[in-house]
């Protein structure tokens, strides 16, 4: 009976490809946000992920994201060196200020000073220049891909990317462009320009605390959470591991954006239309063929065999739509990931998406076989 | 119910020939004021090889008759069995199982599956009783040829006219070589020459020996393929005559 099942579902190329259409919009929709939405969740924290060099992140015990404008005393950099199980440590700065581009384009930027001594906390993937290059006379390093977006003369003509070698200015301060870096793309959109730790106090506004994060790797055969919990002690500190760091930044943006009531709603109602429209067009699909599925009994099929086939067609119209729409997601995928947009399938995805589509095939067999069930054999006879 | 059945087989001695035996059959729709009866005490048997019509006027309880003979419907008083068994007394699997093996159904409507072929049409029954695919389609051509549609065997239902629809019908009615076959007003959906045609295939390749047919026609041009005509009407039988002419009288 399986191979009848099969035909009547094929058969009817229409409702077939309706059918399928349906169960692969929703499965497309509910994987696709839902991979847009893991790769800006995950972009929270590739800043974290890409300074590779230190074990800890120490900030004020106020800061609860990676942007916090939340800086620490500068005597805090002695007193986490004086730690025991600390290697070593290194300031960094990062702060938002203005800038000016050679075409006298004004756009806000992400200043990230680093150690002058050790270069600790510079981009570990350069394109043009070096990392030693920071050392020279007002250097910046500017991200490759925010020099062509972000970065751009707009106002140039014609206009083009800013490029190693332009002058540019920083909070009223000359800089000159020495090198362009690549890193990962972040969920926080603002141009990241690199310097060194003393440039970028000169560059930003006076305050009395200075350092934003210090760096911290630990010594060899130390556990990172033993350090930072003496770290802790210190008053006004935390320290955080990249994992714990990453958390802390992404638990934020969901709480503080509403990235996750977007995604969320739009995941929802991707699953909703697409349950109802599949939905819909499977009972119909059963419902037109209730006189056929009454003959079938009359001619001796049983209620077992009649459920059978109709969970064989739903499973098969819910596996090729289901395919189809992750197919689908998948090439979106790689279409995003060639124009920088934020897009990541962990194997969770899928997994979640086969769920929401076995439920919407689940609940329209379940109400269609309600009705195949229940339906008298003898309406054969009702002509 | 047991006790029932004990009493009219004491009354009735065995008779190995009846294909079907009905007495005192009773059934209702529905209950309280909208309570309807249907069958007011069918009395009514069918011989093994026999061809008889069930005839009547519309409403009259012929499609609830041949459903309960056919176990598709529980009938509420009285004794119907079927070569023997007796389907109210059987599990509703027992009952699909037993329907599934003995009885050949064709309808008015044909209701052959759209997107199924001719061939794949007619193997349906085998396929429900369980035989092997490639081996049913082998036998489903070999009984369309049996009905002249050999070379239409790959034919959907649409490229089909009324007449072959209804040869396919009957082809899936035999295929499993049933003791019974049902047939409900298989000509009304015809001209009349194909209703004649189709009449004649029905004596001619479906009365083999020891199979009965229960046709429900109001197509009198029919009557004189019948061995026995049943004349229903309000939910009784009201006579049995064996030629059209009485029937009239």
């Amino acid at each position: 009976m399986n191979f009848v099942a099969m035909r009547m579902l094929i058969g009817d190329r229409l409702k077939y490809l309706s059918l399928v259409a349906g169960l692969a919009f929703a499965a497309l929709l509910v994987t696709q946000q839902a991979s847009i939405f893991c790769g800006y969740a995950l972009r929270t924290g590739s800043w974290i992920h890409d300074e590779t060099c230190c074990d800890l992140w120490v900030m004020n015990d106020q800061a609860d994201f990676t942007e916090a404008n939340k800086p620490i005393l500068d005597t805090a950099l002695n007193r986490v060196r004086g730690v025991r199980g600390v290697l070593w440590a290194v300031p960094m700065y990062r702060g938002y200020l203005k800038c000016r581009l050679p075409d006298g384009t004004q756009t806000t930027i992400r200043m990230i000073g680093v150690d002058d001594a050790t270069l600790m906390g510079a981009p570990a993937e350069m394109v043009e220049g070096k990392t030693s290059d920071l050392r020279r006379d007002r250097a910046v390093f500017v991200n490759f891909d925010q020099a062509k977006d972000g970065l751009e003369l707009k106002r140039a003509d014609p206009p083009r990317p800013l490029r190693v070698g332009d002058s540019i200015a920083i909070n009223d301060h000359d800089a000159v462009v020495a090198g362009t870096y690549r890193a990962t793309p972040e969920f926080f959109w603002e141009p990241v320009i690199y310097t060194t730790f003393t440039r970028a106090l000169t560059m930003a506004p006076d305050e009395r605390r200075t350092t934003s994060f210090v760096l911290v790797k630990v010594r060899p055969g130390v556990e990172a959470a033993e350090v930072a919990a003496r770290i802790a002690l210190i008053p006004g500190l935390k320290a955080l591991t990249n994992r714990e760091f990453t958390d802390m930044t992404l638990n934020y943006v969901l709480k503080k954006t509403g990235i996750l009531v977007n995604f969320g709603l739009t995941i929802g109602l991707g699953f909703l239309i697409g349950a109802l429209v599949s939905g819909q067009t499977l009972y119909t699909f059963m419902l037109d063929n209730l006189k056929h599925f009454a003959a079938l009994k009359a001619m001796g099929a049983g209620n077992f065999a009649i459920a059978r086939m109709v969970g064989l067609q739903t499973a098969w119209a819910g596996g090729i739509g289901y395919g189809l729409g992750v197919g689908g997601a998948c090439i979106t995928g790689i279409i995003f990931s060639r124009i920088g947009l934020a897009f990541e399938m962990p194997w969770q995805i899928p997994v979640m998406g086969a769920g929401a589509i076995a439920f919407c095939c689940f609940a329209a067999a379940a109400f269609s076989l309600i009705r195949v069930i229940r339906l008298d054999p003898a309406v054969v006879f009702k002509g | 119910m047991t006790s029932i059945i004990a009493e009219y087989q004491s009354v009735i001695p065995a008779e190995p020939e009846l294909a079907v035996l009905c007495r005192g059959v009773t059934k209702s729709y529905g209950t309280g004021a909208g309570k309807v009866t249907a069958l007011r005490g069918i009395d009514l048997t069918v011989r093994s090889g026999e061809l008889l019509m069930l005839v009547g006027p519309s409403g009259c309880g012929k499609t609830t008759l041949i459903s309960c003979i056919a176990g598709i419907l529980d009938h509420d008083d009285g004794v119907c069995t079927v070569l023997g068994h007796d389907f109210k007394a059987m599990s509703q699997g027992e009952r699909t199982r037993l329907r599934g093996k003995t009885l050949g159904f064709v309808f008015q409507a044909f209701n052959l599956l759209p997107t199924l072929n001719a061939a794949e049409n007619v193997a349906v029954p085998l396929l429900i009783n369980g035989m092997p695919r490639t081996r049913a389609i082998v036998k489903a051509k070999e009984i369309l040829a049996h009905v002249g549609l050999g070379e239409r065997h790959s034919s959907l239902p649409r490229q089909l006219s009324g007449g072959q629809q209804q040869r396919v019908a009957i082809a899936r009615a035999l295929v499993h070589d049933p003791k019974i076959i049902v047939c409900d007003e298989p000509t009304s959906a015809l001209d009349h020459e194909t209703g004649h045609q189709v009449m004649e295939m029905l004596r001619e390749v479906a009365m083999t020996s020891g199979r009965s047919l229960v046709i429900v026609t109001h197509d009198a041009r029919i009557f004189e393929f019948a061995d026995r005509i049943a004349q229903m009407d309000d939910g009784v039988i009201q006579k049995v005559v064996d030629s059209p002419s009485e029937l009239n009288h």
